[in-house]
């Protein structure tokens, strides 16, 4: 099969969506721009058109409600945010306006949008460009919230995000653009509430989110090798709705729950996958949940303190290996991931 | 309504007539409307915030009337006057504010969000500002579908002071959006005052600056509200740019509830009572009578309008609640 990045991957179910339905458009600030939104919104404006591919003033609330007000009439807008820290001044489009605009109006009207926001990482991003913050939107019922982590899911799920007729807060990271995978050409929907298993193991379960999957197959690799150890990975690929089942299943072959997330740990979705699991596994769990995520601080700017701040795969090997009661293993002879190699800044 | 040049005297005044005979209906309606509400509110039986349009209905009614059919309109969390201006109806209005399975949302949605698309009524917002950029939007959906409609939002003069309002006007300007901005100008944000709210003078002198067309008015003349909506339609076809259109009134009640509140010092009832010389019920009663109406033909109207405002709250009353299963209906379609 073909392989293209994820990037690629995202833009080509854009434009199969714009060339089979004329409702759809995409905006934002810099979507046509030279840039084209590190390059995912690439060809788009040269066959649609500024009228389906359009920048709008730097004004995320109004053109959120912008796009409700045009979903409401028939349009499936996509809107775009280059960061999800900048989305956030449109929390109340999102919040008080979209989420409940359906069951506002009996049912009577639809808001088929999508919102694609980028999470941003590495090269000193700091507090403001650093934010991922799904459960936050996951939180507020009308709303959809999916994190697609591979080149083939991100195609399946945009398909999916723009025939949905709800608001889909669509999360993508910004390293994974540069992922690479087999992608069919056709088009093809991934239904939301369904996760995926992307490694199959028997000691440990890791529920991980976007970036965080690339992390720990990484830690798999070297728990299997170092220790004997075997992880299943759990990608819940969506985190409103959220494939409980597949979770609990897997927790339940397993004995063990380890959620790698991508966000503040406090009130966040490791805490949701943990409370959901200690009540349907209870009887066969081996040992207590445990989570992973941010530091409880701001996002620094410096590489030695942003390493400290992000969990990646030693943060998951050390974490399997007090689980299991294992020693700590020398890692020394093992390469990581360094973003330096794909991503050199300065966005 | 186009008023053709070789009608005769009679012809015209008879259409004239007409004419203003509907803007009053529509305004008794939302007066009368509201004087229920004010009755039976104290019963607590209506279990929901009321923000009443008393004193702006010649607003309501004269831009209603202006628009068309296929128009659309939004408004805010105070719109009990424009849905009854376009919709004329009372049963699932009073329905909806007492909470029932009859209502116009089965009561889920309140006083504070009556919608009704089938009628043009797109939504409306309890959050200040809030409907603004969705007018917008759907704005540019009506340009995009080349129907040759226009929406208008609704919303008062302290929503001029949030941002989003500002990032949508400029948005409607720059797209050429036909959007009538309808600022319902009541000087007050809940009891604040422009003077205590503003570091300028005058707003549509700043909008003035802006790709759009500006009208002012503090007539409580329906008849001319409606005319001077219709211009600003005109101008938002010809010239394809939004209209802010500026319409002063006069709150009578309270911000929310149904009483008066000029004891509270932070407005004085000689303010009202200027206002209320020029009431738009009364001003406009007086014209049709001048017009040639009779006193039995408007007694009439009336009385028509109070028989089934009765007849909604008798109904609203006997109907049931909702039951359980519509809590989660409709969260997700």
């Amino acid at each position: 099969m073909r392989k293209i990045s994820y990037c690629e991957a995202l833009t080509e179910a854009m434009r199969q969506e714009m060339e089979r339905d004329p409702s759809v458009f995409t905006y934002g600030i810099g979507v046509p721009d030279h840039k084209r939104i590190f390059g995912s919104t690439r060809g788009l404006v040269e066959q649609f058109g500024l009228e389906r591919c359009f920048d709008t003033p730097l004004s995320e609330d109004a053109m959120t409600g912008f796009g409700l007000g045009a979903a409401i009439n028939g349009l499936r807008p996509i809107h775009v945010h280059a960061r999800i820290d900048f989305m956030l001044l449109a929390m109340n489009q999102l919040t008080n306006m979209m989420s409940s605009y359906h069951y506002a109006t009996g049912g009577k009207l639809r808001v088929p949008m999508v919102i694609r926001v980028i999470i941003g990482r590495g090269w000193g991003q700091s507090f403001q460009h650093s934010k991922t913050m799904h459960s936050i939107f996951a939180h507020i019922p009308g709303i959809k919230v999916v994190m697609p982590t591979t080149p083939y899911d991100v195609k399946g799920m945009m398909i999916e995000a723009i025939r949905d007729d709800n608001p889909v807060v669509f999360i993508e990271h910004r390293w994974l653009y540069y992922a690479v995978d087999d992608v069919p050409e056709e088009s093809y929907t991934i239904p939301f509430g369904t996760g995926h298993i992307l490694r199959n193991g028997s000691d440990v379960s890791v529920v991980a989110t976007s970036w965080m999957n690339v992390e720990a197959m990484r830690a798999a690799e070297v728990l299997q090798n170092k220790h004997g150890v075997s992880l299943e990975i759990v990608d819940p690929r969506t985190i409103a709705p959220l494939d409980e089942k597949m979770i609990v299943n897997s927790v339940t072959k397993t004995g063990r729950c380890l959620v790698a997330d991508y966000d503040w740990l406090h009130c966040g979705f490791g805490a949701e996958v943990a409370a959901r699991v200690s009540k349907e596994c209870f009887g066969n769990l081996k040992a207590p949940v445990e989570r992973l995520g941010f530091a409880f601080a701001p996002c620094p700017s410096t590489r030695p303190l942003e390493n400290a701040y992000y969990p990646d795969a030693t943060t998951v090997i050390r974490s399997v290996e007090k689980m299991l009661d294992l020693p700590a293993t020398d890692i020394t002879d093992q390469e990581f991931f360094s973003y330096e190699r794909k991503f050199q800044g300065p966005y | 309504m186009k008023i053709c040049g070789n009608s005769s005297h009679d012809e015209v005044a008879v259409i004239m007539t007409s004419l203003n005979l509907e803007l009053y209906r529509k305004m008794v309606l939302i007066r009368k409307t509201e004087e229920a509400i004010c009755r039976h509110y104290s019963e607590d039986e209506m279990k929901t915030p009321v923000h009443l349009s008393l004193g702006e209905e010649a607003i309501a009614a004269g831009v209603i009337h202006a628009l068309a059919p296929e128009d659309q309109f939004f408004g805010t969390y105070r719109s009990h006057g424009i849905y009854l201006a376009r919709t004329g109806e009372t049963d699932k209005f009073f329905a909806e504010l007492y909470g029932k399975a009859t209502g116009l949302l089965k009561g889920k949605a309140g006083s504070m969000h009556l919608s009704a698309p089938e009628y043009g009524l797109m939504g409306t917002s309890a959050i200040v500002s809030g409907i603004i950029p969705v007018a917008v939007g759907a704005a540019y959906a009506a340009k995009v579908s080349g129907g040759g409609r226009i929406v208008a939002a609704f919303f008062g003069d302290g929503a001029t002071e949030e941002g989003v309002f500002w990032e949508s006007i400029n948005a409607a300007c720059l797209m050429r959006l036909p959007v009538l901005f309808v600022c319902e100008d009541n000087e007050l944000a809940v009891f604040t005052k422009k003077a205590q709210r503003r570091g300028y003078d005058s707003l549509p002198a700043i909008l003035e600056h802006l790709r759009c067309a500006v009208l002012t008015d503090s007539t409580t003349d329906v008849e001319r509200i409606y005319y001077r909506t219709l211009e600003a339609i005109e101008a938002i076809k010809s010239k394809q740019q939004p209209c802010f259109l500026n319409l002063s009134y006069y709150r009578y009640l309270e911000h929310v509830g149904v009483c008066e509140d000029f004891h509270c010092g932070y407005r004085s009832k000689g303010e009202f009572e200027d206002w209320f010389k020029v009431d738009p019920l009364k001003i406009q009663r007086e014209k049709l009578l001048k017009m040639g109406c009779s006193q039995e033909e408007l007694q009439k109207l009336e009385d028509a309008i109070d028989r089934q405002i009765a007849r909604s709250i008798e109904l609203a009353g006997q109907a049931p609640f909702a039951d359980d299963g519509e809590l989660r209906r409709q969260v997700y379609a």
